[in-house]
């Protein structure tokens, strides 16, 4: 099933400068997984060392937050829009 | 630390509107949505802006413009001539001035009839409560993971809505925190990112034009919490991409388990936000590497005698095109990969902006075994200074 990762600007550097990519994924897990897996360098913004989804980053399947859903197990379905959105300080003194 | 600027046509808080004011407002007067009673309700509210840069100066403009009755300018920074491409309240004049004072200077111009209250300090734990308790409404325009926790964390102490927007180079975010029943800023990232691996403003640029919609939009938000009128983004996130000219929009759920706002709260004083940021947060600086360095004077010395040294630029090919020490530009990222172009028996001077790139190319090639390698101390922004005036800084 392939589904959209859509790839915010500050992780855009470690994915080939991409705004989004299409990866083939039954489950968010196995989406980050792919993504991950295509772009190494993502690894570490995305996942702590022992390979949890870092908690300064959320992931959304379409516009539901995956944390009140079933996390990295959350089901995905062709043509779903997983997002990416990490936080951000900026409002620049 | 406090100055005020008071209205000066004699119009009186809570009073009705004056004969000028009137005038001045009505385009909004004559909207059913706001009319006499909304443009009251602006009159009579009070809203604190931390922040009076990129996203404060839409927000400053905007609120100032549309007649809330007292704004609140909270900064301790001073007004940077690189600022001016973004920050729209100030002008060229100002450049070294407190930024509290400039925009409150320029915000009394826009609107005599309003109060305006500027705070020249950082705004810390210690006294964030007491500056917020005067005002409704809290608008986060900050720029770092510390003060934005402290804002929230305080908003919620206090039960006083949060009006937050956040940039990154082309991208916002904005929503409303800190609502009855809705969310905060710890149910949406219970934790901030560790220091360096997000970069700030300063280091990631943004395009000028984006603080002016994010800010803009906050004004949005604000203005309608006073009018009670329309939908808030309350448990909505607004995502604004401008490159691709997108806005999106992701549901925000207040998190029960929340340790500031949900069922069970665990904090209820203000804390350390540095400590809970690790160390500065953001700001953070990497201590610095310790590779063999020279100096601008002593690079100039020993190119004017005719000393054999080979200049390598590790910026991206778009600074190179601002300014450039005739160097040979491989981007620190590529250096790995691009190594077989340096012959490791010629003496090394790497440079980047301002030596911080540099010394990680420097650590990099003696670890790869170069042996005569050195970083040039201060970068461009040194030579500049040092040597040669006419290299511009960036």
């Amino acid at each position: 099933m392939a589904v959209k990762v859509i790839i915010p600007t500050p992780l855009r550097p470690y994915a080939g400068r991409q705004d989004s990519a299409e990866v083939k994924a039954a489950t968010v897990g196995e989406a980050l997984t792919g993504l991950t897996t295509q772009f190494a360098d993502l690894r570490k913004h995305l996942f702590t060392d022992d390979g949890k989804l870092r908690s300064f980053v959320n992931v959304y399947v379409n516009d539901e937050d995956i944390r009140y859903l079933a996390k990295e197990n959350t089901p995905t379905k062709d043509g779903d829009t997983i997002s990416i959105v990490p936080s951000i300080a900026g409002g620049c003194s | 630390m406090a100055t005020t600027t008071q209205p000066q046509t004699g119009a009186r808080p809570g009073a009705g509107l004056s004969k000028e004011e009137i005038l001045r407002y009505s385009r909004h007067l004559i909207m059913p949505e706001v009319g006499m009673e909304g443009q009251l309700k602006l009159k009579n509210a009070k809203v604190l802006l931390i922040g009076t840069g990129g996203l404060g100066a839409p927000l400053g403009l905007y609120l100032a413009a549309a007649g809330v009755g007292k704004l609140g300018l909270v900064d301790f920074d001073v007004v940077d001539f690189t600022n001016l491409q973004r920050q729209v309240t100030f002008g060229t004049s100002d450049v070294g001035k407190p930024k509290s004072q400039a925009a409150r200077a320029r915000l009394s111009n826009l609107n005599p009839d309003i109060q305006i209250e500027s705070f020249e300090a950082q705004l810390t734990s210690a006294n964030a409560l007491e500056l917020f308790k005067d005002f409704d409404i809290i608008v986060d325009g900050t720029d770092n993971f510390p003060t934005r926790y402290l804002v929230n964390d305080a908003c919620i102490l206090l039960g006083k809505p949060n009006v937050y927007g956040s940039i990154f180079r082309f991208e916002g975010q904005v929503t409303v925190f800190g609502m009855p029943d809705g969310p905060c800023y710890r149910c949406l990232y219970p934790e901030p990112p560790p220091p360096g691996l997000v970069p700030s403003c300063a280091e990631g640029g943004v395009l000028g034009v984006l603080p002016g919609i994010v800010g803009s939009i906050q004004a949005m938000e604000t203005i309608k919490l006073i009018l009670g009128n329309g939908e808030n983004l309350i448990g909505r996130l607004l995502l604004f991409d401008a490159l691709g000219m997108k806005f999106r929009e992701l549901k925000l759920r207040k998190n029960p388990n929340c340790p500031m706002c949900g069922t069970h709260r665990t904090i209820h004083k203000l804390i350390d936000y540095y400590e809970f940021c690790g160390v500065r947060g953001e700001e953070a600086p990497v201590p610095d590497l310790k590779v063999p360095e020279i100096t601008p004077r002593e690079l100039k010395h020993r190119l004017d005698r005719g000393d054999d040294l080979f200049v390598l630029d590790v910026r991206e090919p778009h600074e190179f095109q601002i300014c450039n020490l005739k160097g040979h530009l491989i981007p620190l990222g590529e250096l790995p990969r691009r190594v077989p172009e340096l012959d490791s028996s010629r003496e090394i001077v790497a440079h980047c902006r301002s030596g911080k790139r540099s010394a990680d190319a420097v650590d990099f090639l003696r670890k790869a075994g170069f042996r005569k390698v050195l970083n040039l101390k201060g970068g461009i922004l040194a030579w500049s200074d040092e040597v040669d005036p006419s290299v511009p800084k960036y």
